[in-house]
Order: C-alpha cells, then structure tokens, then sequence
C-alpha cells in the first residue's frame, strides 16, 4: 500500500468543472486579543485562481488570518471580501471555502467515503449529484481502493488525501489549507506538494495555503505573502521575494541557506570589500549562492564546511566575527581554518537599513 | 528460575489474599449454601439442590423487589445517562463561572451515600419538608412522599438520578473534551448544522463512554441498599424493597443464610446476563478510536 503514495501523474488533460476559483480580498484585517494584536491590519488582494502562500515563522498571524477569511475566527476590524462579496460577519458554511486541516479533521467513526461526503450529506445534496462528485474526487485523487476503510487504518499520506477529498467535492472557488504538508515525511511532502499545485491549476480555484516552509512557497505559490508580527513584510511573486526582498527579515526568511546580513562599519568597507555607501547603520545583504572562490573580494575565514553532495555550504568569519555563508558548486575541498577570498557581483549585493529593515537602493 | 517464580508468587501475594478472602471464596462458598438449608444450632446444614429456587419462586416478596429493582432501573438508567450527557454538554461550553457549575454537578456524588439519603430525607418530611414547603405556597397540601405507596419508589428513583447523573456527567465530559475542536469546525465549514454535528459525530464519538456509563448504571441500579435502609427501610409493604436490600434482609435480620446465598446467585446471575447483552448488542456499535 505505501508504494501508492509515490508521486502520482495526474491524467494529462481532463474536462474542466464548473469550479472555478473567486477573488479573495482582506481590507485592513486586526485581530487582537486584550491588547496583544495576532494580526494589525493586513490587506490582500487575491486574484481568482491564483495560488497564494501565507508564510511566516510561528506566531507571525499568518493561521489566524486564514481562519479569519474560513470565520472560524472573527476580525476585531476590517473587511473580508470572496468573489467580490463582503462575508465579513457571514458563517463559515456561507463563505463558499472548503479548508484542509493541518491535522486533516477526518472523522474517525465514518470511512473514508463517508468522510468525504458527510459535508454534502449536511448540506442535502442529491443522492446522485453526491455520487458524481465523489467518483470524481476518487478518480483525481486516485482512492478508489480506500473508501471502505476508517482513517484509522489509512497512512498520513492517504489520510492527507481524504482531506483533499473533502474540498474538491465541496467544489467551493476557495480552497484554504493550513499546513497541510507538516505530519507527512519529506519525501511524500515533496510528492504531495506537487500533487495539491497540479489539483488547484487543474480545479482553477483560489489557493490560500499557510506555511513556515520557504521551500513550499517558493515551489508552489504564484504569490508570496511574507508575515512577521501580525503585518505583512512582503506581498510579492517568489521570484521577486528571492531576488528584491523588501525587508532585512523578509531577506533572512527566503533562501536555503537564507541570505547573509553583514553590518557595515560606517566606511562600509567590510573585510577588504567596499559592500556599502558611508553611513550609518547599514546591512548589506548577499546570498550564499551569490559568492564565488577568488577574485578582489570579501576574505574571511572557513570555520567549517558542510557538503550536501551538488554543493557545499561553507560557515565562514570575518575579521570582525560577523559570519558568512557561501554556497559553492560541488565538493569545495576546504580545510577548515582555510583563508578565503570570495568575489561576487555588484548586482547581487542588498542593501537595509539596520533600524527599520527597509530596503535601500543600491546605486554602487 | 525457581527464584524468579518464587519472587513472582510472593508479588502477587497481597493481592491475591485479598481477592481470594473477600471476592472468590465467599463468591464459591454462596453458591455451595444456595444448595443447602440453613444451619440452625443443633441442626447442620443439609443438601436440598434446587429446593431454594424453586422456593424463591414461589416468594412473592421475591417478585415485588424483582419488579421493583426493574422499574427502578427502567427509571434511573436512561434518565440519569441522558441527563448527565445534558449537563456534560451545557458544562463544556464557554459560559461564565463554568467551574462553579461544574463542581456543583459533581457534588452529589462526593457526598456519602448516608448524607444524601438525610438531605433527602428532610427533603421529602411532609408538611415542612422541602417539597411539601415549596408546594404550600401554590396551594398543595399535605404529602407522605415515602409513606405513599405510589410514591415511594418514584421517590427514591429521583435520589438516585440526582447522585448518579453528576458522576456520569464527569466521563461524558472528560470524552467531549478529548473529541479535537478541529471536527466540529470542519463540520461548520461544510454546512453542517449544530443538530446535525451531534447526531452524527458527537453521539458516536461517545459511544465507548456510553458504553461505559451504562454498563455502570446497570451495576449501580441492582447494588443500592444505603438509601433504603436510610429511608424507607423497603416499605411500605415491600414498595421500595430492592433486591440487594431484600439479600440484607434475608441474611441479616431474618438470618435465613439460604434464601440470602439463592437471592445472591440469581442476582449475580442477571447482572452477568445484562452485562453480556450489553457489550453483545452495543459492543459491535460501539467504534474505539
């Protein structure tokens, strides 16, 4: 049974539904208890049918924001908008979503078909309208040989595409799921995150997705909305979070290993590199796969080298203590203790300012 | 080896002394002297076989506690299972002051069963008792509550709620706070109605602990004695008669040690039997996670 988890091909080219995805928009969201703030006022547009990632580290709102769009949760203020109407203070079975659990919300007692299908059941649906539904979510999600059993005796995996189940049948415009991948191992995380993006742009529904994990974001998401804080640090496509974060933190969070931070002395002359414009309270940023061997630029020293097999990231540090990651190609083959020089290109370099975070320009 | 067995046999001794004193011998030896007539100075207990059940069935007062003890637990089972389901739900919402309200359910059943029996004692006294108090002002008169024999035994049903309801409240609640908040969400996604969560995914999430409650209820419904003797004392004439308080009775007021050993076989005998029904019929219903 557990070879059926591997990646499955979804069938190339099948007919479109009805479903598609509506616009979700938040208009200055708060959410805030007593008087500590889980969210203060975040606005987002969603366009219909794009696939959204909310990302942030633990604590950031980014869960509460969802629950607030699903209504499990109520907004202290602001407005929440799906397919151009105001459900502010509609319940959550009026909202037109369907959400998927972090931990799948299955119901122990009824098997997987009739886990499937309890909400249409609630919600009266024809007994053959249900059916063609459910075969429908059975085929795209490939459980036919489950319906029977009780999630007891199902695998995260198959348990992960209960759930899925769930919404597709619901055939709601916007899908919601908050972490949905972090009970699986990595290997099926890989294998299921392809499978949700190849579901949502074959449903063409709206995509919410709550995540701590950059690499989900970046994999998945034709829009990034970077938390921190209960506000939004950046609200940008991957590509553009990658290459201009917008904030010291949003440029911290993005990346494996995430970018390298250096703070400037006021010259802004670091380790024999002009890295920054004199001033005064200046982070110059540079990505580990930004660095390269040689050349007239930044000398440190290797403090340690981990080979991960195409590459190998290596701790470094400066003169002055600040460490410096580098991302180099292959088997690198330094000694620790090893002195360095590492050359990159102007264009690569960021450049923040150390109090507020924001993004500087970098006219070198 | 032979230590190890040794030390094992020694580990269980405290426990299996006891069992054996208290629980499997007497349990051997009641059966054995349900056989036989009931020694009498000079005269030593002689073997009769089923002389003493066709007797018992012959003794009406058999019949009045057995038809008393099925009413009883007709009443007290279903009432107090269904009430304490209630309270467990009403207590298991936000609402404020929910652990007053939690503490004063479960007080009945930390109060010893004498206590309760006296409290409701005064409760029941006519003319100045609680009830007949209450009732007076609305023009009532003067009632014998268990002094009635249409209302002794609905009398005692009603302590008996009162106690038991509370207890059972405690398992229904320890369960629906185990059932993750995350299902009841889920079902308000999906449209269910409140109505519809309960039917469907409450109740058979509390099946096991349904189980569990009833099989007790049972247990409880055949073995009350201290209200009885408390309060009424069986009477009057045989009406709140149980058949644990008949078994007392016979064994120690009347010291007929041969109907008391037959009342106590027959007694055990039908809990066996509904114990076994219980888990046969429920039990296949019933889904443990």
């Amino acid at each position: 049974m557990e070879g059926q988890e591997t990646s499955r091909v979804m069938p190339a080219e099948q007919t479109r539904t009805a479903t598609t995805g509506a616009a979700v928009r938040l208009t200055n969201v708060a959410r805030r208890w007593g008087s500590v703030a889980a969210l203060d006022g975040v606005s987002l547009t969603v366009a219909a049918g794009t696939f959204c990632v909310l990302l942030g580290p633990s604590g950031c709102g980014k869960t509460t924001c969802l629950r607030i769009v699903a209504g499990l949760e109520t907004a202290s203020g602001g407005t929440v908008e799906i397919g151009g109407r105001d459900v502010t203070n509609l319940p959550p079975a009026e909202r037109g979503v369907a959400m998927v659990f972090q931990s799948y919300a299955l119901f122990p007692h009824l098997n997987v078909a009739e886990n499937i299908v309890f909400g249409l059941r609630a919600r009266s649906v024809a007994p053959a309208e249900r059916k063609r539904r459910l075969d429908r979510a059975v085929e795209i999600l490939g459980i036919g040989h489950l319906l029977a059993r009780r999630p007891a005796q199902l695998s995260g995996g198959q348990q992960q595409r209960v759930a899925l189940g769930r919404a597709i049948v619901a055939e709601a415009p916007v899908c919601l799921m908050d972490e949905p991948l972090s009970n699986l191992d990595a290997q099926l995380r890989a294998d299921m995150r392809r499978e949700i993006l190849a579901l949502q742009r074959r449903l063409g529904i709206t995509m919410l997705y709550v995540t701590h994990d950059q690499t989900e974001a970046m994999g998945m998401a034709d829009q990034v909305v970077l938390l921190r804080d209960g506000h939004i640090e950046q609200d940008a496509p991957p590509a553009d979070v990658y290459a201009t974060p917008a904030t010291a933190f949003a440029a911290s969070f993005i990346g494996t290993p995430p970018m390298n931070l250096i703070k400037l002395p006021d010259s802004g002359t670091i380790a024999g590199a002009l890295l920054g414009p004199p001033g005064v309270g200046l982070l110059a940023g540079i990505r580990p796969e930004s660095l390269r061997l040689g050349g007239q630029g930044i000398s440190a020293v290797v403090s340690h080298a981990e080979y991960l097999g195409a590459d190998t990231v290596v701790a470094c540090r400066l003169a002055d203590g600040q460490s410096l990651l580098a991302r180099l190609p292959g088997r690198a083959g330094l000694p620790d203790g090893a002195a360095v020089t590492f050359d990159f290109d102007r264009a690569d370099l960021h450049l923040f300012d150390a109090a507020s975070g924001r993004r500087l320009p970098t006219n070198a | 080896m032979r230590r190890e067995s040794l030390q094992a046999w020694l580990l269980l001794l405290p426990a299996l002394v006891l069992l054996v004193a208290f629980t499997h011998w007497p349990a051997a030896t009641t059966i054995i002297d349900s056989f036989y007539t009931t020694p009498k100075g000079s005269r030593p207990p002689r073997f009769v076989g089923i002389e003493n059940y066709a007797d018992l069935m012959s003794d009406p007062v058999f019949w009045t506690a057995l038809t008393n003890n099925a009413i009883y637990a007709v009443w007290t089972i279903p009432v107090s299972v269904i009430l304490a389901l209630v309270m467990a739900l009403a207590v298991n919402t936000a609402m404020p002051g929910r652990a007053l309200v939690r503490m004063a359910y479960f007080t009945p059943t930390m109060l010893p069963m004498i206590a309760v029996a006296n409290i409701w004692l005064f409760f029941y006294t006519p003319d100045y008792g609680l009830f007949d108090h209450i009732l007076s002002w609305f023009g009532g008169g003067r009632h014998n509550w268990l002094g009635d024999r249409a209302t002794a035994l609905p009398a005692m049903i009603a302590v008996a709620v009162w106690k038991e309801a509370g207890f059972f409240m405690i398992f229904y609640l320890a369960a629906l706070q185990a059932m993750p908040p995350d299902l009841k969400e889920c079902a308000a996604l999906e449209g269910s109605s409140r109505w519809n969560f309960f039917r469907r995914v409450t109740i058979p999430l509390l099946m096991p602990t349904t189980l569990f409650v009833l099989v007790n209820a049972v247990i409880n419904a055949f073995r009350l004695v201290d209200h009885v003797v408390v309060m009424t004392r069986g009477g009057p004439d045989n009406a709140t008669t149980l058949l644990l308080y008949y078994i007392y009775e016979a064994g120690f007021r009347f010291w007929d040690q041969a109907l008391a050993a037959t009342l106590t076989v027959v007694l055990l005998g039908l809990l066996g039997l509904l114990a076994w029904l219980q888990f046969g019929v429920l039990g296949k219903r019933v889904h443990y996670r």
